[in-house]
């Protein structure tokens, strides 16, 4: 069995009276592609906000490579390993596709206001570093054509593609993805999985959610089951989908 | 219509060198064209244009680079200026050199620009705009009452007779010799301002095309995706603040020995506007676009309150409207019309423009 | 205690200003998500146009010629309200908001110079019209001015409460300032709307003006800039957005800016006397923007990722 990476016990958010997550807990192993799935509303998106760092958990904790994480920053999630795509995209629409990537090198270079000023020959290395490490990265997600493009103007696509070249840039441990295949026909939707098949293949763990089901079923090592923030089912697709609870949720009643 | 920016000039070399020459040529005979076709009051302008431009270009780097609304930017200028008063004048007896001073003030500034920030850059960028305006004032009204039961700033009265800029003997008030050649006061003081704004200017270039810079334009874009690129935006941000506030203290601190004389009038809201628009109506974000700016809004009003009397006088054979209230009725109205027909500024660096001109920044739309 | 209620009853009616003028702001922000800079010279035409109506008109008694001077004054800010959101504010809609903010800053120099060239830069005395009769008050006193000043701001407050509660038009409005699409799809005419918001923020602004004239005898071209920048302070106070926060806030900081005031001196042994008033405001301000954003009765609003 593989090492764990991230283990949630009990995780609890609510806001105001709402319970978005209710004593969630789930372990997700090195080299995974673990996935994330329930219907509209379950808290999945919640989840990954708590992981993150955008939400403070109300209950629980999180550990993390041996860690336990106490991200109440953002930028701290993303130091430590954890690297996120979003339900909505968000890209620096003004900004060329290279630069979204090299932005996303910042947490892992260190040029301060002296360097960016003096342009000694350690800083220049570095730049020079992250520029290639953006154009692999490019590459990489297929988007190298469109380097110098605004973020803005690329195809929906595109925009997926370069988020993820963005958060594969912070160096994660974990890559979770929010809904990647939205909105993707059925070859980009193939072309997708082949791209987050080669992410695990590199060492990345992969934290999914979809809702694209013939996706996670073929895609996902492991699935976990959201529904009205309590977690229904933690297991191999195979099994998760003939789980009685699941189903109900699903299509709200269970199936003679 | 090509638009000028210094992306076309890197591209061409040639074109780029004799530019430079060309510029520098001028810049170096510049106080001399003016003093002697326009005078003395004319050059004192020209000193004063290269002080707001050392403004602008440190508001620049808040407003402009890292999209920070700061309203009340003149209280770090005063912050500068009145600690040389405090240190060089007969007000408390000290006569402290001006490489002390400079620096002193600095840090100074840099400190009280952290010390607002650091609670207040979290805020929502109307908001931030208000406090720092609240903070402006704050400033200026302490400066204003400081003179009791302690006399500290000496009150509305202001502190005169400040020492001039001087180091090593060699005074700035006082005409120069150099290499035989007699250098008036104020061509002196042109040479120093221009040398330190051209410092900042090479400051501002370099921090643009960086990391640091890259991170400013970042959370201007989109904050939440910023931090999840693990930029920690509330240093970051500061960072801008402190600075921006320290660049005003240097600024502060030559205002102090360049007029001999300071007081709480000088640092008003009207000059955190001014300054503000110089950025804003040069261009955000824009180099050229905020010198443009900064030396657009020092001479226009100056060009019109030397005309303004005379001409009403020709016409109408008298005074028949406040030229200072026309004057700020004229840039009041270029405010609104510059902001209703190009609200990204006169000369906006190109990111600001498409910032202003298609979808605002966040939540990107799938393009076509 | 001998300062205390005759600070608490200048609080009073000095709050009870703040809050109409409060009320221009939160109104403005809640429906558009602008800060209405100019909404403090608005207030500064208001007094400036009662004070002169009056003067013109010195033979009559102050129960006649007072209600001809609010109706000019609240009819030339009305006027000058619509036209500043329909020439500054409408265009800008949809820019970053950077945009409006600097256009209000250039009205309001275009409103303050406006005033100084027509009205010169000289401080004008209100002509004194209104009888001078002192009550007491546990110790205290306070003129027949204050209490139909604070009377009065009730009852404005009061029927604006009225209007957006109860009326198709208040309903509107608080359609409008939930969510602007939704309320065009309900049939609801935003820019009409809008205009109605600066409109109605205008008229109270006129008549803070000459209550604010009125109660300090003078009124000149600069005095807007200060009193628009306490209201929006009390409307941010309160919350703003919420109407009945703008009224709490104008009230609460004009009696802690008058307490503040009157005691500054003891508080500090001295070495801050009552000229810092001002500064009272901006601490509050700056207070309520970092501990609590969201104002004493505003909505808490988290952003979702």
């Amino acid at each position: 069995m593989k090492p764990t990476l991230l283990i949630a016990n009990a995780i609890c958010k609510h806001f105001g009276g709402v319970k978005a997550l209710s004593d969630v807990s789930l372990t997700i192993r090195k080299g995974e592609i673990y996935g994330l799935i329930g219907p509209n509303g379950a808290g999945k998106t919640t989840f990954f906000n708590v992981l993150t760092g955008l939400y403070h958990p109300n209950g629980g904790e999180l550990l993390f490579d041996g860690y336990k994480m106490r991200a109440s920053a953002p930028h701290l999630a993303a130091q430590s390993g954890i690297a996120r795509t979003f339900q909505n995209i968000r890209l620096f629409g003004n900004m060329t596709a290279l630069e979204n990537v090299m932005v996303g090198r910042h947490v892992r270079t260190q040029a301060g206001v002296v360097g960016a000023v003096l342009r000694d020959p350690r800083t220049r290395r570095e730049e020079a570093g992250i520029h290639r490490r953006a154009e692999e990265l490019l590459h990489y997600v297929g988007v190298a054509d469109r380097a110098n493009d605004l973020a803005r103007h690329l195809s929906y696509g595109d925009q997926r593609r370069l988020e993820i070249a963005r958060a594969l840039a912070t160096d994660p441990k974990l890559l979770a993805l929010d809904e990647p295949a939205a909105g993707m026909n059925a070859s980009e939707t193939a072309e997708l999985r082949v791209l987050i098949e080669g992410i695990r293949n590199d060492g990345i763990t992969v934290l999914l959610i979809e809702h694209d089901v013939k996706l996670v079923m073929g895609l996902c090592d492991r699935v976990a089951v959201l529904d009205y923030g309590v977690k229904i089912c933690e297991d191999v697709p195979a099994v998760v989908q003939k789980n009685p609870k699941v189903i109900e949720a699903y299509l709200g009643g269970s199936v003679a | 219509m090509m638009t000028l920016t210094l992306d076309t000039l890197k591209q061409d070399k040639r074109a780029a060198i004799a530019a430079t020459v060309g510029v520098g040529v001028l810049l170096a005979v510049f106080p001399f064209i003016v003093g002697s076709t326009l005078g003395n009051s004319w050059l004192r302008i020209l000193d004063f244009a290269l002080l707001y431009i050392m403004l602008a270009l440190g508001l620049n780097i808040v407003v402009g680079f890292a999209g920070l609304l700061d309203m009340g930017y003149i209280a770090f200028y005063a912050v500068g200026a009145y600690l040389y008063a405090l240190l060089a004048s007969p007000h408390f007896g000290l006569h402290v050199p001006v490489w002390v001073i400079l620096p002193a003030g600095a840090l100074l500034a840099g400190m009280a620009g952290a010390l607002l920030g650091a609670p207040t850059l979290r805020l929502r960028g109307d908001y931030l705009a208000i406090v720092t305006l609240g903070f402006g004032e704050i400033v200026r009204i302490f400066m204003n009452n400081l003179n009791a039961p302690v006399n500290i700033t000496n009150g509305p009265q202001g502190i005169s007779s400040i020492d001039p800029i001087h180091m090593g003997g060699i005074t700035l008030a006082k005409p120069l010799s150099v290499a035989g050649f007699t250098l008036p006061s104020l061509h002196a003081y042109y040479y120093l301002f221009l040398a330190l704004a051209l410092l900042i200017i090479f400051v501002s270039i370099r921090l643009e095309d960086s990391r640091i810079g890259r991170a400013w334009v970042a959370i201007r874009e989109d904050e939440i995706a910023a931090k999840a690129c693990g930029i920690n935006t509330r240093n970051i941000k500061l960072l801008a603040f402190t600075m921006g506030a320290s660049f005003g203290g240097v600024a502060g601190g030559l205002f102090a020995g360049f007029q001999g004389f300071v007081s709480p009038e000088s640092f008003n809201l009207m000059e955190s506007v001014m300054v503000l628009c110089m950025v804003v109506l040069g261009g955000m974000g824009n180099i050229p676009g905020v010198i443009l700016g900064g030396v657009m809004l020092t001479v226009l009003p100056e060009f019109f309150r030397h005309s303004a009397g005379p001409v009403q006088q020709a016409i109408f054979g008298k005074i028949l409207l406040d030229p200072e209230a026309l004057r700020m009725l004229l840039f009041g109205l270029a405010l609104v019309a510059v902001m209703l027909y190009r609200p990204a500024g006169l000369w906006p660096s190109t990111i600001r423009r498409r910032e202003f001109n298609g979808e605002a920044g966040n939540a990107v739309k799938g393009g076509k | 205690m001998d300062i205390f209620v005759q600070q608490i009853i200048n609080g009073l009616v000095l709050g009870s200003i703040y809050a109409l003028v409060a009320l221009g702001y939160t109104m403005v922000y809640g429906i558009m998500g602008l800060i209405n800079f100019a909404h403090g010279e608005v207030v500064m035409i208001g007094a400036m146009v009662a004070l002169f109506v009056i003067k013109a008109l010195p033979g009559l008694p102050a129960f006649i010629s007072v209600p001809i001077a609010l109706a000019a004054a609240a009819g030339v800010c009305m006027a000058v309200g619509f036209a500043i959101e329909r020439i500054a504010y409408r265009p800008l809609r949809r820019a970053p908001k950077l945009a409006p903010l600097i256009t209000a800053i250039g009205i309001s120099i275009i409103l303050q110079n406006l005033a100084m060239l027509v009205w010169g830069r000289n401080y004008h005395a209100f002509p004194p019209i209104f009888p001078v009769s002192e009550h007491d008050v546990l110790g205290a006193t306070i003129t027949s001015l204050q209490i139909v000043i604070i009377v009065t701001a009730a009852l404005m407050m009061a029927g604006l409460t009225l209007l957006v509660q109860r009326t198709r038009l208040g309903r509107a409005m608080r359609a409008t300032s939930e969510n602007p699409p939704i309320a065009q799809l309900m049939g609801v005419n935003i820019n009409q709307i809008i205009s109605a918001t600066f409109v109605i923020g205008s008229a109270l602004a006129a008549v803070a003006g000459l209550m604010v004239s009125a109660n300090y005898s003078i009124a000149h071209y600069y005095m807007g800039f200060m009193l628009g920048l306490k209201a929006f302070t009390a409307a941010v106070l309160g919350g703003i957005g919420n109407l009945a926060g703008a009224m709490l806030g104008g009230i609460l900081l004009g009696i802690i800016e008058s307490l503040g005031a009157g005691y500054i001196g003891d508080l500090t042994g001295g070495f801050l006397g009552s000229h810092y008033q001002d500064i009272f405001a901006f601490f509050v301000l700056i207070g309520v923007l970092i501990f609590r954003p969201s104002g004493l009765i505003g909505e808490r609003v988290a952003e979702r990722a």
